[in-house]
């Protein structure tokens, strides 16, 4: 009976998580602050549901399901890695290498500008 | 011999534990062919990761998994009020420059991989020479004061499990 009210909890918060981050990715004025949105606030949404899930097999259909952790796994090593192409493009193709702070060392450049002429932008 | 048959042993550890989580069900079946799998894809893979690092406290990524856990719940929250209630011309969004302690290209990818996760920043770029991580900032008033929380809170910890 709890465990029913925790589950259902889970899924509101995760719904109101999820329905933000897709706000978010609406409102936000440019390319890069919309990166943020989808990389945070859907993490917790799709978390929130994946507990749920699991609470809900292991309390109610007793049943132990690991599928969850699986689906967490992979989200946490997709989502950075497409927020980093995601980025690179963008800062390649429609950010001037002087508009960005520059690398620690003297000299460097950042990866993403490589093969790029430094006056052409 | 032994090591010639599983030259990562806690890879073959891990990949037995994904193929078992993948079918759901704790069966010999599941753990024999969860073996096979451990034991070849290591075997197939070994030439992509000539120097793997020795990690020096393994323990270690325990306690840095929970802080990441925490904070990805916080960064949520922190994100989903931004979102909400700061209006696009107050938001202060920048980059800014982490200078890298990290020398090993794990730690540097797990750090990187971790600030995307957390509170109001997505790295962006990394320097040619890998001495320094480009990151954005969704909201940062303080940019400082961001690449210091990043070097204390999470470059420290992972410094000190791989070097």
């Amino acid at each position: 009976m709890i465990l029913e009210y925790v589950i259902a909890a889970l899924l509101v918060i995760a719904g109101f998580f999820g329905l933000v981050g897709s706000f978010g990715l609406l409102k936000l004025p440019d390319q890069m602050t919309r990166l943020h949105a989808p990389t945070k606030a859907t993490t917790l949404g799709v978390g929130g549901v994946l507990i749920a899930s699991m609470l809900y097999f292991f309390g109610v259909e007793d049943a132990l399901s690991f599928h969850e952790l699986m689906i967490t796994l992979f989200l946490f090593l997709a989502a950075p890695i497409t927020a980093f192409f995601i980025a690179r493009v963008q800062l390649r193709n429609h950010v001037a290498e002087r508009d960005l702070p520059k690398p620690e060392r003297a000299g460097t450049r950042w990866a993403g500008h490589l093969g790029q002429d430094r006056s052409s932008d | 011999m032994l090591s010639k048959l599983f030259p990562h042993p806690l890879l073959t550890l891990v990949l037995t534990a994904v193929w078992v989580m993948l079918v759901n069900v704790l069966t010999l079946n599941a753990v024999v062919f969860g073996l096979i799998l451990g034991t070849i894809v290591p075997l197939v893979t070994a030439a992509y990761w000539p120097d793997r690092p020795k990690l020096r406290n393994p323990l270690g990524i325990i306690g840095y998994i929970l802080i990441v856990l925490w904070d990805i719940c916080v960064a949520n929250v922190q994100v989903a009020l931004i979102i909400l209630f700061k209006r696009n011309a107050d938001l202060q969004s920048a980059f800014i420059t982490v200078p890298l302690e990290l020398r090993r290209p794990e730690a540097i990818t797990l750090l990187a991989g971790t600030i995307t996760m957390t509170p109001g920043t997505v790295s962006a770029d990394l320097a040619e020479d890998g001495n320094s991580l480009l990151v954005h900032c969704l909201h940062a008033p303080d940019p400082a004061g961001t690449v210091h929380d990043i070097k204390s809170r999470y470059e420290r910890r992972l410094k000190e499990i791989f070097e």
